[in-house]
């Protein structure tokens, strides 16, 4: 479904990414972890065409993006959803009108079938009833919530999520962890999730890739990323469990 | 010897710092030239699709009609300074039948396009600036960009119409102002004639005084909304670069419009 070929990524001479291999299938859910600064939101960025990549290819659902024009990838953008770390969601705008934004933009759908598929959106994620909120009435949690509803109202084939739980507590953590899981079964959609919460990456990855300094260390189902080898990975695994121990000493 | 080596050391290195800066700020002048210049080819490219009326309408009410009020306080005062030094002066000479055309030739053809627009610059442009800014610097942008929708075909088209069409009807607004402001003051302060006052504008007055103001008015329009969206779009560092967008907006709308005010004036009324 994405399939990104010796992808380089520079920002001022600075190398972001280097020599990215990287595939995500058809219907998986795919956690891209790593530490802050690491690459990963620049990568998800790259696979909606955010950014454009220094050299190599990004192949999306059979395209390949990266010299596409705006209008050309505004095509393929229609099939993809992304949640934003912190949201996104047009302030001036009530939670219905985010939600159908992209339904008035780019469909013939008169208003009362808008407002159904609002209303149904809003619902498969837990917050139906809130369509004339403005979006700082709401928890951040409940703005991922409808940035995720904002993301699957055009129905799309693919769902990028950055750091969809930074800032949430773990209950609401695990409310979201549970949506994403939802929206590959309910609607089948294939998912690249970047997070740096490591329970969160097990409990919705089909797979795991690690980036580390700009390079993919390690890519593998979750067991072979518990069972990595590979210190980097160890070190990110256990390093939030034996920093909280340091403090606790 | 080593003390003048060391000296001229000292000088060259400070010529080279001053021909550096000067060599950035004119790389920085061109560089924000050119990605304006670019901004308003691809708002032109963006015409090719229908603009959306619903957008419009609410940017014309947002840009235009809210800035009515402070339109009239700026411009019924001027009106009302100008003609108390002209007629005063006029008066003495005894060419008070001159006084009202003065005022409304002055206000049409420069006055009003130039006061409205430098209100228009510090209101609306520093609006227009401070909320896609506040877009930019909080993803709403990136968000318009994935959901397949182009930021300049949906942010600037709309602001660059409303602008277009608002700045020459709140100078055409202003032009009555500013001649009504003049009127109070020399009718009830100067002691000119009411009748010696409306003959006066009807004797000197053409329409092109007006019309060359409006025309002028298009113009500043299109520069409040280019400059204060391409300051927005290009914003960055959180709040304080939203802070810095909005400043750099409002100077640099009222810089071009002095400076394009003083080109029109030539050509409009050779």
């Amino acid at each position: 479904m994405i399939k990104l070929v010796n992808v380089h990524m520079e920002f001022k001479k600075e190398k972001i990414l280097k020599n990215i291999n990287l595939e995500v299938k058809k219907g998986e859910v795919l956690a891209v972890i790593g530490a802050s600064g690491s690459g990963k939101s620049t990568l998800l960025r790259l696979m909606i065409g955010l950014l454009r990549p220094t050299s190599g290819e990004i192949w999306v659902a059979g395209n390949e993006i990266s010299k596409l024009r705006e209008d050309q990838l505004d095509k393929i953008r229609l099939r993809m959803g992304m949640v934003f770390q912190y949201s996104a969601l047009f302030d001036s705008m009530s939670v219905g009108d985010n939600v159908a934004f992209g339904l008035r933009e780019h469909t013939k759908l008169s208003q009362s079938e808008i407002n159904i598929k609002v209303k149904e959106k809003l619902k498969l994620v837990d917050l139906e009833g809130y369509e004339q909120h403005l979006p700082n009435e709401l928890s951040g949690g409940m703005k991922k919530r409808v940035s995720l509803a904002r993301a699957i109202a055009f129905e799309p084939n693919i769902i990028l999520y950055d750091e969809p739980s930074a800032g949430l507590d773990p209950i609401m953590t695990a409310k979201i962890d549970s949506l994403i899981v939802n929206m590959q079964k309910v609607l089948g959609v294939t998912s690249v999730v970047v997070t740096h919460h490591m329970e969160s990456a097990f409990a919705i990855a089909d797979r795991i890739a690690m980036i580390h300094e700009g390079k993919i260390t390690q890519i593998g189902s979750v067991e072979d990323i518990k069972n990595s080898n590979n210190p980097v990975v160890q070190d990110f695994i256990n390093g939030s469990k034996g920093m909280t121990k340091e403090v606790h000493r | 010897m080593c003390f003048n080596i060391c000296t001229y050391g000292g000088e060259n290195a400070m010529m080279v710092g001053y021909l550096e800066k000067i060599g950035r700020s004119v790389l920085g002048f061109f560089e924000s030239f050119g990605a304006v210049m670019m901004l308003i080819y691809e708002t032109i490219c963006q015409f090719k699709h229908p603009p959306n009326i619903k957008h419009i309408i609410v940017q014309m009410a947002h840009l235009g009609v809210d800035s009515l009020p402070i339109v009239t306080l700026t411009i019924l005062f001027t009106g009302m300074v100008i003609t108390l030094q002209t007629a005063h002066e006029f008066i003495k000479y005894g060419a008070q039948s001159t006084v009202g055309g003065i005022v409304a030739i002055s206000m049409g053809r420069e006055l009003a396009p130039v006061l409205t627009g430098v209100v228009a610059a510090g209101r609306v442009g520093a609006a227009i600036t401070a909320e896609i800014s506040t877009m930019k610097v909080t993803e709403q942008i990136d968000a318009l960009k994935v959901m397949a929708t182009n930021p300049v075909g949906y942010l600037v088209v709309p602001r660059l119409i409303a602008c277009m069409i608002m700045l020459p009807l709140l100078v055409v607004f202003a032009d009555v102002i500013g001649t009504f402001g003049g009127y109070l003051v020399a009718v009830f302060y100067s002691g000119i004639n009411s009748v010696t006052y409306m003959q006066s504008i009807n004797n000197f007055m053409v329409v092109h005084d007006v019309t060359g103001g409006v025309i002028k008015a298009v113009f500043f329009g299109a520069i409040i909304a280019i400059i204060g969206c391409y300051q927005g779009l290009n914003a960055r560092n959180g709040a304080v670069g939203v802070g810095k967008a909005t400043t750099g907006s409002v100077v640099s709308s009222i810089i071009i419009i002095f400076i394009l005010n003083c080109f029109l004036s030539l050509i409009l009324y050779r």
